[in-house]
């Protein structure tokens, strides 16, 4: 294609070629700090492109593709580029990747132990791992946690962390305006902005995690802790993984072993530093 | 030279992996990824002198395709469970029928729906067995399911509500109305039964069907996929039995697929490597467009050469239906647009 980056995320080499050169410049620029090693094989392929020649100009429109298609989904105007790329990242890895079991949740690390947190979007996943990330705790990735199916260890996945709506102005206040991407406003998904994790989570995005604990947050109302068993963990994790059915009984082993060595909770929280507050408890609880 | 040549090539032998520098692999990756070959690469490519991402890549997929195969299998068994306990016997077609025979194309081989042949006859108990034991229709559509009962070779896809996967059962191997009529009886009654205890066609029938599907029935997507199972297929096939080719022919010529099934040695034998009998390593001037179609792939994995692929497309058609047909077809779907 006529413009390309490769970029490394975690465990995944991504080549991603674009018929514009705008979405590769805004990949670069917000991935630059990442490792990259030119010699290595890509594991997924993402291609933003045209669907008709003359859409490279005339109200330039991103279609979505790469080793694996979503058929119907919609395309997103040139100005929402990066974003294209990061649906197109998201996708790869969701629908190709089958080394680790995939989990749709954002994970933090602290002495060699990860907090997973899983939720719907809007749970507040994404902004409670970046914030955690700004204090003493890893970043491991706001989207995707690994989990290696022999070790049982939660791998990183630290993409940039893609903030939405308030959570920019929340994150924008406490970090170096050089860590953050291009503002994407009026996207289908609200107004998104990309946070760079820090060097040293990028540095240690190698370094598996014991799993120490695994929250549901729940953003709204009072602060709330609910002890979750290992059935309901268990099947909210079956839903929250992209490639539990795929991996077969490899991936029962790993899910039935994350369950029973991990407590689980679901908490809710009104606003983020009761949030935070929450996750620090059930921490200081869970590795006592 | 071109991801997909390099792929071919691999798959042939023609060239070793250790000779590939490793930002190469990024194009044959891609292009296998897009033919749904890519286990099948990792299969055939020593372990050795790739480089540690491919490696490890190849494992992965070499790992998926056993866990894949596993429940292909099992869909086959639960098709045995729903239509066994009525005495109803059916052939395992394509993918499925290829691990449970332990052909060498299955090695590593993607399988997506299951694909199965009954009798014309035992067509209404087939549906309604399958119906009762969990699978639905997938497409509501009431043109659609007219136009599959009445003219295609198949039932409507049917989908397990539990297991989501699909299941296509056909009463012959080419549509009904398809200037091709294979003889539906002589593939059932002639299938042979697997150590497993499933049935599969015969050896030259499944030849037979394979070049059937790829070069008289498709547009040719996926067919260097197909086009790999015939070469396979084949060269197993001749291995256990040397008259295999002449058998062959008699077979093809019974259900009219002589062109098809030489078109289909042919290329095999210009990508992958075949080795044909005397009577059938000729050449035609018509092949050069399959091969140009089979690699129409850019280093992206991206379909390329349009025209090529619209003109295939059109010829399935005109294939597959009479004229009168495809316009009132062609007609309806413009109309429900």
């Amino acid at each position: 294609m006529r413009y390309a980056a490769r970029i490394a995320v975690g465990p995944v080499q991504f080549r991603i070629g674009s018929d514009w050169p705008e979405p590769v410049a805004a990949l670069e620029s917000l991935y630059a700090g990442y490792p990259k090693d030119p010699e290595r094989t890509a594991d997924a392929t993402v291609r933003l492109f045209a669907a008709r020649p003359w859409r490279r100009w005339l109200r330039p429109s991103v279609h979505i593709g790469g080793d694996f298609v979503v058929p119907d989904a919609l395309p997103l105007p040139l100005s929402m580029g990066l974003l294209a790329a990061e649906m197109g990242m998201n996708l790869q890895v969701a629908l190709g990747w089958r080394r680790h079991m995939l989990l749709h949740a954002s994970a933090v690390a602290r002495d060699g132990r990860a907090v997973v947190m899983s939720g719907e979007s809007g749970s507040g996943k994404s902004t409670l791992a970046a914030l955690l990330g700004e204090g003493d705790w890893r970043l491991m990735g706001d989207e995707f946690t690994l989990i290696d199916p022999v070790a049982g260890d939660a791998l990183a996945f630290p993409r940039a962390i893609s903030l939405k709506n308030e959570a920019i102005a929340e994150m924008a206040g406490r970090v170096d305006a050089a860590r953050l991407g291009p503002l994407l406003a009026g996207t289908p998904k609200g107004d998104i902005r990309h946070l760079i994790p820090r060097a040293d989570a990028i540095a240690a995005m190698h370094q598996p995690v014991r799993p120490a604990l695994i929250l549901f947050p729940r953003f709204g109302g009072e602060p709330a802790i609910e002890p979750m068993g290992e059935g309901e963990a268990f099947v909210r994790l079956t839903e929250a993984s992209t490639n539990y059915i795929a991996l077969g009984e490899a991936g029962f082993a790993a899910l039935t072993r994350l369950v029973r060595t991990t407590p689980a909770f679901g908490i809710a929280y009104p606003d983020s530093a009761s949030g935070i507050a929450l996750v620090e408890q059930l921490w200081a609880e869970a590795v006592r | 030279m071109s991801a997909v040549r390099t792929l071919v090539d691999l798959l042939a032998g023609r060239r070793a992996a250790a000779t590939l520098a490793p930002r190469e692999w990024d194009g044959v990756i891609g292009v296998a990824r897009a033919e749904a070959m890519l286990a099948t690469l990792a299969c055939c490519v020593g372990e050795d002198d790739l480089p540690p991402s491919v490696a490890a890549l190849f494992a992965d997929q070499r790992a998926a395709a056993e866990v894949a195969r596993g429940q292909a299998l099992w869909e086959a068994e639960m098709a045995r469970r729903a239509l066994g306990s009525e005495g109803i016997e059916f052939v395992l077609l394509k993918g499925t029928a290829y691990a449970v025979a332990g052909l060498s194309c299955s090695v590593g081989r993607q399988i997506g729906d299951l694909d199965i042949l009954v009798l014309a006859l035992d067509i209404g108990r087939v549906e309604n067995e399958l119906l009762e034991a969990g699978w639905e229709w997938v497409k509501p559509d009431a043109y659609d399911d007219q136009y599959y009962r009445e003219h295609m070779h198949e039932l409507p896809p049917l989908i397990h509500k539990a297991r989501d996967r699909m299941i296509d059962v056909h009463h012959t191997i080419l549509p009904r109305t398809h200037r091709i009529t294979p003889d539906a009886l002589a593939l059932v009654s002639d299938a042979v039964p697997t150590p497993g205890g499933f049935a599969v066609l015969c050896p030259t029938d499944m030849a037979c069907h394979c070049a059937a599907h790829m070069i008289a029935d498709g547009d040719l997507q996926g067919g260097l996929r197909n086009l790999w199972d015939f070469h396979c297929l084949t060269r197993d096939f001749v291995a256990a039995d040397p008259g295999f080719w002449g058998k062959l022919d008699a077979r093809a010529d019974l259900h009219g697929l002589r062109a098809p099934v030489r078109r289909a040695a042919r290329l095999a034998r210009d990508l992958y490597g075949s080795i044909l009998p005397s009577g059938w390593d000729g050449h035609d001037p018509g092949d050069i467009w399959y091969r140009r179609r089979l690699l129409a792939r850019d280093d992206w994995g991206r379909a390329t050469n349009f025209p090529l692929q619209q003109a295939f497309y059109i010829r399935s058609h005109w294939l597959r239906m009479p004229p009168m047909l495809l316009a009132q077809h062609l007609w309806t779907k413009w109309r429900k647009r």
